[in-house]
């Protein structure tokens, strides 16, 4: 019986670090794997889903439905910058990356002018259940469920619908898709609005669980990189492997030293593996198929 | 090669030996040669040499502090400008710099040159760092969007773990590394003098000491990025695989490249920990690897001139935003940051000078 507790206790840091990475990764690496940009204010999308959240929340919406608005308002933020000024530096990667690290210094400061320092947040839902000695928190656990589902409908949007189908073509050969009918740089926007609506329903998911401040994205951004460097180019074959991988170090290095040391071990990693796999997981498991 | 090419080169070569430092200080890889331009070089250190007699203490120990930071914009301006690998990181280098100079001025103190000693201790330990970071990523053949990805959560995850320093559990000796809050008490540059160490504090003494390092740092790096070796950081810049057929080992150029100029920022950690006798995890943060960026990016990337006279320019405009508040400074630069890169990739000063000599080149067809 005790084996069972212990191993569930296992199970549970497992999980809760699992969620958090791929929670945190997702919006970066949906951007970076079809666009090929790294999104530096991504940490400022979350900030704008958590934000919203807790905004509404505090209105009087029921949670889920102000974990909805954060999301959107994240998604609708990120298709305005995308259109006035992302769209102009598609051609260069380096410059974007940039130019993305000017727009966070601007939402962070900014809020920080409109919003103040902080604001009153809202507490965990779900309350708590026991396995043997220790009590988890329910809502952790819908996490890594919440997480699970997110990554199998990434799926079937990218693989199974028609907008999936055209992203893809619009990022594998713009010039034929556009030859076949389809507006590229409405693909583009969408593709980018899809990946800062999921930086923000990751912003959102965790809003009860942080203190609402501006500088709240930084808190995601390291181990958001490390999960998508890790993973490589592909979202699927990359960011859930790379996550379960990350997870497992994350787990045992925060249970072990406490949460630094996690993300220390997170860094270490990652170096070792661009070592030696410098496609990172993704481009490993991809090799000799073209 | 036929003899006669072979004659040219080799009477280029020993007529560059004879006069190789102008030659080098006055190449190609920088924008501003010419008689004009060194006349205007002689002015602006003469003027800048004039200064304290002008104006108030406060004046001469800000620009001091200015120059500070000119270091760390110049090596990232040779990392990121010149060979093209883009590092977000130059902060870490900066805080693992001064914190060392802490450290070790806090324990020794400061007489015997012991300060001399803690800046070059500091500055080894940035190299030393960036010669292993480095290694790890140009060898990894890490590059482009990665190696930004990385350099910045490294500075990041160092920045987290200072910031957890508090309390005496965490000391190096006598130095208390004091979480949140920063290190504190160590002493300024000193230098040992006969009847007497001077202590330099912020003010016309140090002024003159760090006008003198800027200026030498600045024509060293021009003769060093017109050199062969510069010549090959930007063949690497402009195309890796070109420079690599033509034999270059890129990833040794690309490692020398950020371990001189992570030496550099870390030069400017301790002129700054030194300076203000202060060093904290928030120099470390976000916030502030974004502004190396934007000294550099602004100014003109691709150049050290711009480079360093963008940094100066930026960073007085900052520290006069920051009297509304460092808030609207810093959504202010941002902007700024957005707007330069969409719009004048090359930055503000390049892009002048392109516009002047556009003026003047329609002027002469008119006539």
């Amino acid at each position: 019986m005790e084996y069972i507790h212990l191993s569930f206790a296992a199970f549970y840091q497992f999980g809760d670090a699992f969620a958090f990475l791929v929670l945190s990764a997702m919006g970066l690496a949906v951007i970076f794997g079809m666009m090929g940009i790294i999104n530096l204010a991504h940490g400022e999308f979350i900030m704008c889903g958590a934000y919203v959240t807790v905004a509404t929340a505090r209105m009087g919406l029921p949670l889920p439905v102000a974990m909805l608005c954060g999301s959107l308002a994240a998604g609708v933020l990120g298709i305005v910058l995308e259109r006035t000024i992302i769209h102009r530096l598609y051609h260069r990667p380096l410059d974007s990356i940039v130019a993305t690290w000017g727009i966070s210094l601007i939402l962070t400061q900014g809020t920080l002018i409109v919003l103040g320092s902080s604001m009153a947040g809202i507490s965990t839902p779900l309350g708590s259940f026991s396995v043997g000695d220790y009590t988890y928190s329910t809502y952790r656990m819908v996490l890594l469920g919440v997480a699970v589902l997110l990554l199998v409908g990434l799926y079937v949007v990218f693989h199974h619908t028609t907008f999936g189908i055209h992203s893809r073509a619009t990022i594998q050969a713009p010039h034929m898709a556009r030859a076949a009918g389809i507006d590229t740089g409405r693909m583009y926007s969408l593709t980018f609005g899809l990946g800062a609506a999921l930086a923000g329903l990751a912003g959102a998911l965790y809003a009860p669980t942080i203190s609402i401040v501006p500088t709240l994205g930084a808190n995601f951004l390291v181990e958001s990189f490390v999960t998508v460097v890790v993973g490589g180019a592909d979202v699927f074959l990359g960011t859930a492997p790379a996550a379960a991988t990350l997870a497992v170090i994350k787990a045992f290095l925060t249970g072990w030293q406490g949460q630094l040391m996690g993300q220390v071990g997170l860094l270490i990693t990652v170096m070792v593996v661009i070592r030696i796999l410098p496609q990172g997981l993704s481009g490993w498991l991809l090799k000799g198929r073209t | 090669m036929s003899i006669s090419q072979r004659q040219g080169a080799e009477a280029a070569r020993s007529d560059s030996r004879g006069s190789s430092w102008v030659r080098l200080v006055n190449g190609p890889q920088t924008l501003g040669r010419g008689p004009l331009f060194w006349v205007g070089f002689a002015v602006a250190i003469g003027a800048a040499v004039a200064y304290p007699a002008f104006v108030d203490g406060w004046s001469v120990g800000n620009t001091a502090y200015f120059f500070c930071w000119v270091f760390m914009a110049l090596g990232l301006s040779l990392i990121w400008g010149y060979t093209g690998s883009l590092s977000f990181g130059q902060t870490a280098f900066f805080g693992l710099a001064g914190y060392t100079y802490g450290v070790v001025t806090i324990n020794f103190g400061a007489a015997y040159g012991m300060t001399i000693v803690g800046l070059l201790v500091g500055v080894g330990m940035s190299c030393m760092a960036a010669a292993l970071l480095g290694y790890l990523l140009y060898y990894g053949r890490i590059s482009g969007v990665f190696l930004g990805i990385v350099t910045l959560s490294t500075t990041l995850v160092f920045a987290t773990f200072m910031a957890q320093t508090a309390g005496p559990k965490w000391a190096i000796g006598d130095a208390r590394l004091g979480g949140d809050n920063g290190m504190t008490g160590m002493p300024p540059l000193t230098v040992p003098w006969f009847g007497g160490d001077i202590a330099l504090y912020s003010g016309v003494p140090l002024y003159y000491l760090l006008l003198a390092m800027v200026v030498l740092c600045y024509l060293c790096l021009r003769i060093l990025v017109n050199s062969r070796f510069g010549n090959v950081l930007v063949a690497i810049r402009e195309n890796p695989h070109r420079a690599e057929m033509l034999g270059y080992d890129i990833r040794r150029y690309q490692l020398i490249a950020f371990v001189i100029g992570s030496g550099l920022a870390g030069l400017s950690g301790v002129l700054y920990t030194a300076w203000g006798q202060y060093i904290s995890p928030s120099n470390m943060n976000l916030a502030a690897a974004a502004l190396p960026i934007i000294w550099v990016a602004v100014g003109g990337r691709k150049d050290l001139t711009a480079t360093l006279v963008g940094t100066l320019v930026v960073l007085g405009v900052f520290q006069n935003l920051t009297i509304f508040g460092s808030y609207y400074a810093f959504v202010i630069m941002g902007l700024l940051l957005v707007i330069v890169v969409v719009f004048l990739p090359k930055g503000l000063i390049p892009g002048l000078v392109q516009l002047v000599s556009r003026i003047r080149r329609r002027k002469g067809d008119m006539s």
